[in-house]
């Protein structure tokens, strides 16, 4: 495969053809902020958190879904970028109802985490405050549409990892919402495995355990992690 | 209440400021040429709104503090019912709900008005900072009021951000 010679905020880099701009800035230590990146599944460039200047390239581009080129200055961290991830951010907590201080995943949420590391102390924005229901109809797991930023992590995971196929996405805009099969409750999923992927998958408190209350809720990475191993390497390593 | 974590800090605290008005000094009017105001709550009824504007008139900085006043947090989750929420939430409440007695708070001048919409304070007024957390912690608490004092533009950022 051929290799690639491009920069990363003034590093060179040498990367193989193909790789994604995160990729080989992760292997050259370089942090980009995302949310809707999930090690093992394809990427889609849902969250925009990710964005990167490349120079010659008047938009910004999101470094989880851009292919390296020979000769690319990349950017990762200016104060254009800065501003727009902020803002990125701050739309997704005015977008729905994400009630901290009652959530499942108070303390282990992505979100929240996102929220500390780029400093943002309040959202400037004025919140919607849409009316959305949770979804309890399912034997082992919940779905707080209140809490989901439609990373669509748990749509592709379904998809991808177990292949059942019973999460997707319905509506447009501010009307976006995750579905089960043909929009029916969860629980009468047909084709639902109850695998519980999407719910390790979930950067939120979108998608809980039912029993769950108040920053009660953890989740264990681990079991993806197994499966990204034993499909790309073939080893089935499991933890004691 | 969290701002009595700051146990002996305390202490110092009292040689450096003039407590002037909280819900625990005897102080029936919001005094003028307040320096700064730590402001709790969401915005929910016209009570608030009122001495919200009022706090701002007289007061140099203003901090948002805590969730409720930054997020509107849990107050504002009866926003998600749409306008026209005020009958249906003390319905809920005071009739649907209710084992003893059940009847609408209602005396004018006396039990002030629900917003038809809950808000956070820098909604509603200019907010000089923010400090959330639900309660913010203590060492927050510290740290933006250290800053003040000492005369530096507050700045809190990563692990001295927490929201919930």
């Amino acid at each position: 495969m051929a290799a690639k010679t491009l920069t990363i905020d003034g590093k060179s880099i040498t990367a193989e053809e193909g790789a994604t701009v995160l990729q080989v800035a992760e292997e050259a230590g370089i942090k980009i902020p995302t949310l809707c990146h999930l090690e093992g599944i394809y990427d889609v460039g849902a969250c925009r958190l990710c964005l990167v200047e490349v120079v010659g390239v008047p938009k910004l581009l999101p470094a989880c879904a851009t292919k390296v080129a020979e000769g690319m200055e990349i950017n990762t961290d200016s104060e254009r970028l800065r501003k727009y991830r902020r803002m990125t951010l701050e739309l997704l907590f005015a977008e729905r109802n994400h009630v901290c201080a009652v959530c499942v995943s108070n303390g282990h949420c992505e979100l929240q985490t996102m929220a500390y590391s780029l400093g943002m102390d309040h959202v400037r924005y004025e919140y919607l405050f849409p009316k959305w229901g949770v979804d309890t109809t399912q034997r082992l797991f919940g779905m707080d549409h209140n809490r989901c930023i439609l990373c669509t992590r748990c749509v592709r995971v379904c998809w991808h990892i177990e292949g059942a196929g019973t999460k997707n996405v319905s509506g447009r805009g501010t009307k976006s919402h995750i579905i089960t099969d043909l929009n029916m409750p969860w629980g009468e999923s047909v084709s639902c495995t109850q695998c519980g992927k999407c719910v390790q998958a979930c950067p939120t408190g979108a998608l809980f355990h039912k029993g769950s209350t108040a920053g009660e809720m953890e989740r264990d990475r681990g079991k993806l992690e197994f499966l990204v191993t034993a499909r790309e390497k073939h080893q089935w390593v499991v933890a004691v | 209440m969290s701002f009595l974590d700051l146990d002996e800090f305390l202490i110092d605290l009292v040689d450096l400021v003039d407590i002037v008005y909280s819900p625990v000094v005897d102080m029936k009017d919001y005094p003028g040429s307040v320096d700064v105001c730590l402001i709790e709550g969401a915005i929910c009824n016209e009570d608030n709104l009122e001495l919200l504007h009022k706090i701002r008139q007289r007061t140099k900085v203003l901090v948002s503090f805590g969730d409720c006043a930054v997020t509107a947090n849990v107050p504002a989750i009866r926003n998600q019912l749409g306008l026209g929420n005020t009958e249906s939430v003390l319905q809920r409440a005071y009739i649907e709900n209710a084992q003893d007695n059940p009847c609408l708070p209602k005396a004018d001048g006396i039990v002030p008005q629900l917003l038809e919409r809950v808000m956070p304070v820098h909604e509603v007024v200019h907010v000089e900072h923010f400090l959330p957390g639900c309660p913010p912690p203590a060492a927050h608490i510290k740290a933006l009021v250290s800053q003040m004092l000492s005369g530096v533009k507050p700045n809190l950022e990563g692990k001295q951000i927490k929201f919930g």
